[in-house]
């Protein structure tokens, strides 16, 4: 393989990149961004950059070391397609790509609410986002955030560390039932309210109101909240638009098999757009472990032209809220007993199993780190 | 500056958060004490928290690893050191934290150290 195209220029992407050269790769390597940035870490634009104690600088994700990799750069510009059998990533800008071997590390899109554009209404997602957002939370005191899943989550924990009239507005019955269970996000859930944020669930948004600025958001029961600004955390979509007809398979993500290897020879992908097959079923894991854990992988067999290496760790994430830190490994199934282990929920520090049949299946912890970092070893991949 | 702890406190395989301008973390390792800055150098998480093997300390927020000897990072995410602190165990028990001076041999904890004051 002599040339190798790395498609997005973010975490997973970066990653690639120096997965590349650390495995030998000598060839000619070209990383494309969507975004005119240096790789930058996302994480801190729903926490500390929101309460304004990290800048950019903070996020950057390169260091004088990358200049080894020899990289050719080209951001600010998106691709737009793939041609197979050119072998070619076609670009915004008309250009294109030449490449044997391509990487596919797009990332993903936030979603955003129905209905015609309106001042006010924000996602969070990249470094302009997220600064907009801050300067917005200065505009007025009345914060919706729609969505209260851990973006939802952790900007709302912001707003109220700023002293906003916050509330969250949850289509579910509960927040992230479906990832920690009903028990366990129930304590999750508890967060909010003791932080003095509403949390309304079960109800989900019908509308914003607004001429040209939003007013207010109507829930699906009719009831309207006031809002200066709206926060929408209601998930991300794939950013695989561009490998429309480029033979790739595209389900929910770019479809791979355990080791990030895509139905096109000499194509892997990576990240949050990426759905690799896993024991448990085919897994888009929009988390910045897997974006940190999967390039090695992808590389490694990408260069070798077939599947030597698969990728078993169980899943990993983490959220900083209302002071506490939230961690989670593993996968939580229906059916799965869980127990606390250590700690008591309503002190808001406690770690808990998750197990079945058996053996330990996920851990959660809430301000427990080390009880974590113990119990994450008895999972089995 | 000085801060001390007891080996009382601080049996092999046990660890303390020594609270100083930058607090730091004192690892018992068969007997060895160490001492480094508790913070990893990747993100904000506590490292006294973390996950010992060895001579390194693995952090529990991103698997970052560091040499308890060096304060080098071993693996990513971390890209720099964390400092280290030299350490004297005096023969009651006492153990004094020697903030701000590199343990010796620790060639990473020296630059760290230097970095870190010039930051």
């Amino acid at each position: 393989m002599r040339s190798v195209a790395v498609v997005g220029a973010s975490l997973a992407g970066l990653g690639a990149a120096r997965a590349l050269r650390a495995q030998g790769f000598d060839g000619a390597l070209t990383l494309v961004g969507a975004e005119p940035h240096p790789p930058y870490d996302r994480p801190p634009l729903s926490k500390a950059v929101l309460l304004g104690t990290a800048g950019p600088a903070d996020l950057d994700l390169c260091d004088p070391a990358d200049a080894d990799l020899a990289a050719e750069w080209r951001l600010g510009v998106p691709a737009t397609g793939l041609d197979r059998h050119r072998r070619s990533v076609l670009l915004a800008d008309g250009t294109e790509v030449r490449a044997d071997g391509v990487v596919v590390a797009t990332g993903a899109l936030p979603r955003r609410l129905p209905g015609p554009p309106l001042a006010g209404v924000h996602v969070l997602r990249t470094r302009e986002d997220a600064a907009a957002l801050r300067g917005a939370l200065t505009s007025g005191p009345r914060v919706v955030v729609v969505g209260g899943g851990f973006i939802g989550a952790e900007a709302a924990s912001a707003c109220a560390a700023l002293g906003l009239d916050t509330t969250v507005v949850e289509a579910a019955p509960l927040p992230l039932a479906g990832v920690l269970g009903a028990e366990m996000a129930a304590h999750c859930a508890d967060l909010h309210a003791a932080a003095g944020v509403r949390l309304l669930c079960g109800t989900g948004v019908a509308r914003l109101l607004g001429t040209g600025r939003v007013r207010a958001v109507e829930l699906a029961d009719g009831r309207r909240l006031p809002a200066d600004t709206v926060v929408a955390g209601i998930g991300a979509v794939p950013a695989a638009d561009w490998l429309a007809g480029s033979g790739v398979a595209v389900a929910d993500g770019v479809v791979c098999d355990g080791g990030g290897r895509t139905s096109v020879p000499g194509v892997v992908a990576v990240g949050d757009v990426a759905r690799w097959r896993t024991p448990g079923g085919s897994v888009r894991a929009e988390h910045w472990t897997a974006a940190v854990e999967q390039p090695a992988v992808a590389v490694r067999n990408l260069l070798a032209g077939a599947t030597v290496a698969e990728y078993r760790r169980p899943p990993y994430f983490w959220s900083d809220q209302y002071g506490v830190r939230v961690q989670f490994a593993g996968r939580r199934a229906p059916g799965d007993t869980v127990r606390v282990v250590e700690g008591d929920p309503a002190q808001r520090s406690f770690a808990a199993v998750y197990e079945r049949a058996g053996a330990a299946a996920a851990v959660l912890a809430v301000d427990r780190a080390r009880a974590f970092t113990r119990l994450r070893r008895t999972l089995t991949a | 500056m000085i801060r001390t702890c007891h080996l009382d406190d601080l049996p092999p395989g046990a660890v303390l958060r020594v609270p100083a301008d930058v607090p730091i973390a004192v690892f018992n390792v068969d007997g060895e004490v160490y001492a480094i800055d508790d913070t990893c150098t990747h993100q904000d998480a506590s490292l006294s928290d973390g996950w010992v093997e060895g001579r390194l300390v693995e952090c529990p927020l991103h698997e970052a690893a560091f040499d308890l000897r060096t304060g080098a990072p071993t693996c990513l995410p971390a890209r720099r050191p964390v400092r280290t602190h030299a350490v004297t165990v005096h023969p009651d028990g006492r153990v004094e934290v020697h903030v701000g001076v590199p343990a010796p041999g620790s060639g990473a904890g020296v630059a760290a150290g230097a970095a870190e004051r010039g930051a």
